[in-house]
């Protein structure tokens, strides 16, 4: 009996074997080599002078690094009769109206589809599940005819209503809600609560990491979305567009293109490891309770 | 658990629900349909009205110039008969499925356990260092750089340098090599969104369980993991699952970008950009709906067998 109290309290790190944990850190400690290496080789290579691209044999870090790459980039973007602030200011307003536009809709969407039994429900779920297995290639063509037809070509409502719509959103939102106790709707509604107040004051906050999660995916994928076939106007493309034509150019920029790469990485970047953090402060006090 | 069990079914508690009418009970569920309703507005003009043109279009003869021509199932005869190339892309397609796809589902999962160990801090890096890949988005252009056939390649540079080889590899443009090159940039990207919901997931569950486990015998981990981690990510499990399928059957950015386009005899081509191919390629839209509708066809008979496999062991 006393083995078992003094388990109990000191948690459940004590299942662990020591042989176990050498083992799983040789593991991570392998594929984290596997994933980081070719990020760092693709930062420092933003900071390797032309020269140091091309050298026998290659050297993975830079010898002598140099901003060269950024500055060059500079100079191209400088070229463009649109300001580089636009581009960004685009890119960012894009991303950020879609990302919050997508996390709500797909969540206020999830919460009948995981909780209510209402006519249809089954097929509305297979069909965001269907949504996801088409092949998003050859729907480019109907969506631009679409787009076209509603009007919204040049505008920023063509690079943000498509996104905002988000199969992945509902599905990822609605497995987590199947994992509500339906004992605390209940208690919602016995207090009075319509449905809406129940999904924002009780549901959104029991699955606060899944939205979380969500966020990083939907900014991080609207970030990289170039819009080229829907934006023609120089004025109102944004950032992975013009990168992206910056890319083009080829291996004499082979540098500036991994210049490119980190500009584009940082935004996503930061915006992970925010969301990160706030995803492991609101582990310990998960609403997830029965 | 039965998760039906689980929906809220205040409705219900009248006897005579079942026996309402359709509209009444729809009207009775008009909240939820309001929740829902801006999502299936957009969902419909964005999503499923293009997926339904395109299987209309893959009856047609479509050049994207004039108004398409009905053909039947022309399109389908050919592809499934008459196309030797395609049956070359069908089977990277499924090397793809079948390689990448297990290798890392299973492997998200068990990252994101161990992950789930470590204190917060560790927590947050070793999550970065394995989204990394993916949150980097274009980043995989390093590759070629790693790969690259001549003696400035950083793997032919090293492998020189240590002896074992003497001239470098062509690892691209060799066509007994290129699609494990690919399928392996495939695998260094693939913990995506199912591996970020598995972490997630395992955030979610109440910690009181694994206490009460501890008392009622459970004495490892992995019967930790089979007794309360497995049956309490089901809905996650199943999330990764479909986004797995997706991503496996669909590779078709990274092969464009370290293999080429197409690559040297469509030897590490598969249908995803094969698709591509025809319809931005060729102005051959009919054809490559059809071709689209075939891997949706495959996916869907995958997903099914995967779902029956996954509900049958949660």
């Amino acid at each position: 009996m006393k083995v078992r109290f003094h388990r109990l309290r000191t948690n459940r790190k004590l299942n662990r074997s020591a042989g176990g944990n050498f083992l799983l850190f040789l593991v991570l400690a392998l594929l984290g080599a596997f994933m980081v290496l070719p990020l760092l080789y693709a930062f420092v290579s933003a900071f390797k002078p032309m020269e140091e691209l091309f050298i026998f044999p290659p050297r993975f870090f830079v010898a002598n690094p140099t901003l060269d790459n950024f500055i060059h980039l500079s100079q191209i973007l400088s070229n463009y009769w649109v300001p580089f602030s636009r581009y960004l200011f685009n890119s960012v307003f894009v991303s950020v109206v879609a990302t919050f536009g997508s996390v709500m809709v797909s969540s206020m969407a999830a919460y009948p589809m995981a909780k209510h039994s209402f006519p249809g429900r089954k097929p509305l779920s297979d069909v965001v599940v269907l949504a996801l297995l088409f092949t998003p290639q050859v729907l480019y063509i109907p969506q631009y005819i679409i787009i076209a037809k509603l009007g919204l070509i040049n505008t920023y409502g063509a690079l943000i209503l498509p996104a905002i719509q988000s199969p992945l959103g509902v599905f990822l939102m609605k497995q987590f809600m199947t994992q509500i106790p339906t004992s605390l709707l209940e208690a919602s509604r016995i207090d009075g609560a319509n449905e809406f107040t129940t999904w924002w004051k009780v549901v959104m906050p029991s699955v606060k990491p899944a939205w979380l999660t969500l966020i990083i995916f939907a900014f991080q994928s609207i970030w990289n979305q170039p819009g080229n076939s829907y934006v023609y106007d120089e004025a109102m493309k944004v950032l992975p567009s013009i990168m992206g034509q910056i890319q083009g150019g080829g291996l004499a920029r082979a540098g500036v293109v991994a210049a490119v790469a980190l500009v584009m990485m940082i935004p996503p970047l930061v915006l992970f490891q925010l969301t990160q953090r706030s995803v492991i402060e609101t582990m310990t006090t998960s609403g997830i309770k029965e | 658990m039965n998760r039906n069990e689980n929906v809220v079914a205040r409705p219900q508690k009248n006897p005579s629900y079942k026996n309402l009418g359709l509209f009444h009970r729809i009207w009775i569920h008009r909240e939820s349909y309001l929740l829902m309703l801006p999502f299936l507005v957009l969902f419909s003009v964005f999503t499923l009205l293009p997926i339904f043109s395109a299987i209309a279009l893959s009856f047609t003869n479509f050049n994207m110039l004039e108004m398409p021509r009905w053909v039947g199932w022309l399109n389908y005869i050919r592809l499934l008969l008459d196309d030797q190339i395609f049956l070359q892309v069908l089977k990277n397609t499924l090397v793809f499925a079948f390689i990448t796809g297990p290798i890392s589902y299973v492997l998200s999962f068990m990252l994101a356990w161990f992950i789930n160990d470590f204190g917060p801090t560790m927590r947050s890096f070793l999550t970065l260092v394995f989204y990394g890949p993916t949150l980097a988005g274009n980043v995989f252009f390093i590759w070629t750089f790693i790969f690259s056939g001549d003696y400035y390649g950083l793997l032919n540079g090293w492998l020189i340098n240590l002896g074992i080889l003497r001239e470098p590899i062509d690892w691209i443009g060799d066509t007994n090599y290129v699609l494990s090159v690919v399928l392996v940039v495939q695998i260094w990207l693939s913990f995506g969104a199912g591996f970020l919901a598995f972490i997630a997931g395992f955030q979610s569950i109440d910690r009181s369980l694994y206490e009460a486990a501890v008392i009622d015998g459970v004495r490892n981990r992995w019967q930790e993991l089979w007794y309360i981690t497995l049956p309490s990510m089901a809905p996650q499990l199943l999330f990764g699952a479909v986004m797995q399928i997706g991503a496996s059957f669909g590779v078709s950015e990274v092969i464009k970008a370290v293999a080429g386009f197409p690559s040297r005899g469509y030897t590490a081509d598969t249908i995803g950009t094969y698709i591509n191919d025809y319809g931005v390629v060729r102005f051959e839209m009919g054809y490559a709906c059809a071709i689209a509708v075939v891997l949706f066809l495959m996916m869907v008979g995958t997903n099914k067998v995967i779902m029956k496999l996954l509900k049958g062991l949660l």
